[in-house]
């Protein structure tokens, strides 16, 4: 296990179950853990139902109280966030952590304009007065990008494009200078050019002001041109964990081999077949009784019929964590070549 | 929004002023220009004719209340002495009476003029006490959820278990006849229909992205539902506030049939207008008939308007 020393934000064991009266009650985040050092960028990489977001859901209790049962730790410089009264998580929101979603059509209030939706952040947790957070709501449109900020600042969010509203939706979530930002997968919704834009922009930001980010993503794209370190979910639990170099050099777990497989490759000879995972992500079984993976792994059998794998610390390639009986053979490290 | 001329805003890698930046800076404007929610919707109404219809005959309704003593020329509810009323007959239209008398003397265009200003008063009071009572008990229990929301909610669905009109009729007869007291009965009949409204429309609100989004930055709970779920949320019981307005004036109507109305007998009503023309239905019908199509054209025309106001607002019409 590798030391947390000095980490700003850090998940042990985080469980989230959902049930109500008279419904089977649903794991969706199964002992997950990671943890977040000041400037690092951490990848949640995981296909949908993965439970990537209801982890950063718990991570800024923002789930709903009923109905929803958190279990586990989850430490911001060293203080508990879980069980704490809702008003001080509200306080820290915002101000500490922020959050910016997938959907920048629907994230913003569409009859209220641009410039109170900025604003209230500010006036919420400074003393700001109402023209000093005017002042800034235009600088800080003006520091992700947005031309003409000033007009803008009256402006409704249907009169901003996409990629201009999740820069909006950016420059709300960082008005106050958090220092852990999670974004949960804010490219989805946008077009290609404009989706690097904002990863762009993101990687800027994020460098300048120090900020610690918490990139949620199935986009593996995403991973290798922003994220410093990478963990694979796979149906509530994390199955893999590496630096980004090591994700793409040597995957270890058969289901980040596969993710990485079904990339098309421009350097592929032409014809050459995609190679999609076989099955969906709701063919499974418990983790309680094997791998959640084997149904669909082409290397299962009868070994992976094991209870609760552990995450382990790999044999061959040390740093490197992954739940896998049949990992996929790498080379094994070298001393040069030890990653940094 | 503030006009800036096209040479400073203009796009400057087109040459700044230029006669192409100035025709792109228009369109761009254009395209911009009066699409928010209420601004689009009034643009839709406009296209819409029975909007038309509907505004026209409320705006006539309107003048008719306000102006009434200009155009009745005679004081409401006063008979005319030496009328010539028998009892099989009440004088037809003269020039000094362009509708002639009704069965008390006095003149039939002045009552109905101001039996217009009468509804108009009524009518908006009402609604206005049910608006307001409806929306707070409404944007308690969508608001705040939980028992809040079971407790406001059940005693709404008494209220709401009772057909209006009897409810009126007893909230009536218990604060005794006054205007004062039909207001209050039709207001009160009215509560739980706005109270529904806003509770589920703040529901419905509730699971937005936007609202996650508020709770996000560390809004409170208030501010959220106030600033931002609210304004929302409130399209459709601005629309229901029309559409009840029509039935309002016909519950003021019917009240002062019932006899729970005004007793004053110089303010004039429509309702107690057709309950005076009622022994003369057969001999002068219309002295039932012009009351009964004021209500009538009235109630019409605040539906129209209220049922094209809901298309304009409702988001699958929208472009």
């Amino acid at each position: 296990m590798p030391s947390h020393d000095g980490a700003l934000l850090e998940v042990r064991d985080l469980t989230v179950t959902f049930g109500g009266r008279g419904r089977r009650p649903f794991r969706a985040v199964d002992g997950v853990s990671f943890s977040v050092r000041p400037g690092e960028v951490v990848g949640l990489v995981g296909e949908s139902g993965s439970g990537k977001s209801v982890t950063s859901l718990a991570v800024m209790g923002l789930l709903p109280r009923r109905g929803v049962e958190v279990g586990g730790s989850v430490r911001f410089e060293g203080r508990e966030l879980l069980g704490l009264p809702p008003a001080a998580l509200a306080d820290m929101r915002g101000r500490d952590m922020a959050m910016v979603f997938q959907d920048p059509m629907t994230s913003l209030n569409p009859v209220v304009p641009i410039g109170t939706q900025v604003t209230e952040v500010l006036l919420r947790h400074t003393d700001a007065g109402r023209s000093q957070a005017r002042d800034e709501a235009e600088q800080l449109l003006r520091r992700v990008g947005i031309p003409d900020p000033a007009r803008r600042l009256s402006e409704y969010p249907h009169q901003l494009s996409g990629g201009m509203r999740q820069r909006a939706l950016i420059a709300i979530a960082l008005a106050c200078r958090p220092r852990l930002l999670i974004a949960d997968e804010p490219t989805t919704a946008l077009d290609v050019t404009i989706q690097a834009q904002v990863l762009e922009l993101l990687r800027q930001l994020v460098t300048e002001t120090g900020t610690a980010m918490i990139m949620i993503t199935h986009d593996l794209g995403v991973v290798a041109g922003l994220c410093d370190k990478v963990n694979v979910m796979y149906a509530g639990r994390v199955v893999e964990s590496a630096d980004r170099q090591e994700i793409f050099a040597a995957p270890r777990h058969r289901y980040t081999e596969g993710l990485l497989a079904s990339i098309p490759r421009l350097d592929a000879p032409r014809g050459e077949p995609l190679r999609p995972i076989p099955g969906s992500p709701s063919d499974t079984v418990p983790w309680s009784q094997a791998c959640a993976f084997a149904p669909r792994c082409p290397s299962a059998d009868d070994e992976c019929a094991r209870p609760d794998l552990p995450l382990d610390t790999d044999v061959v390639r040390p740093g490197h964590l992954a739940r896998c009986v049949h990992p996929v053979p790498v080379p094994s490290l070298t001393a040069s070549e030890e990653p940094s | 929004m503030t006009t800036i001329p096209p040479a400073q805003s203009g796009p400057s890698e087109l040459g700044g002023g230029g006669a192409l930046a100035a025709v792109l800076d228009r369109v761009e404007r254009d395209e911009e220009r009066g699409v928010s929610l209420w601004r689009g919707a009034f643009r839709r109404l406009r296209r819409n004719p029975s909007a038309i219809i509907g505004a026209a005959i409320m705006l006539a309704f309107v003048l008719v209340a306000v102006l009434a003593p200009l155009i009745a020329g005679y004081e409401p509810g006063r008979p005319i002495p030496s009328s010539g009323i028998t009892p099989s007959s009440v004088p037809g239209p003269s020039p000094e009476h362009p509708w002639g008398l009704d069965s008390t003397g006095a003149d039939l265009l002045t009552q109905i003029v101001f039996g217009a200003r009468q509804s108009l008063v009524i009518g908006v009071i009402s609604t206005a006490i049910g608006f307001v009572a409806g929306a707070a008990l409404g944007l308690l229990a969508g608001g705040i959820g939980g028992t809040v929301d079971m407790l406001v909610m059940r005693v709404v669905d008494i209220m709401l278990s009772i057909p209006s009109l009897l409810l009126a009729v007893s909230v009536a007869a218990v604060l005794g006849q006054s205007r004062t007291s039909v207001m209050i009965a039709i207001g009160v009949a009215q509560v739980p229909i706005f109270a529904r409204l806003l509770r589920g429309s703040l529901l419905q609100q509730r699971a937005a992205d936007y609202v996650l989004a508020s709770f996000s930055i560390g809004l409170r709970r208030r501010t959220v539902v106030m600033s931002h779920m609210l304004p929302n949320a409130l399209g459709p019981i601005i629309v229901q506030a029309t559409l009840t307005l029509a039935t309002a004036i016909i519950e003021v109507a019917a009240l002062s049939y019932l006899g729970l109305g005004d007793p004053n007998p110089s303010v004039a009503e429509w309702g107690r207008m057709l309950v005076k023309a009622q022994p003369r239905l057969d001999s002068d019908p219309h002295l039932a008939l012009l009351p009964g199509t004021a209500i009538a054209v009235t109630a019409f025309g605040f539906t129209l308007f209220g049922e094209a106001l809901r298309e304009a607002l409702d988001p699958k019409f929208r472009r």
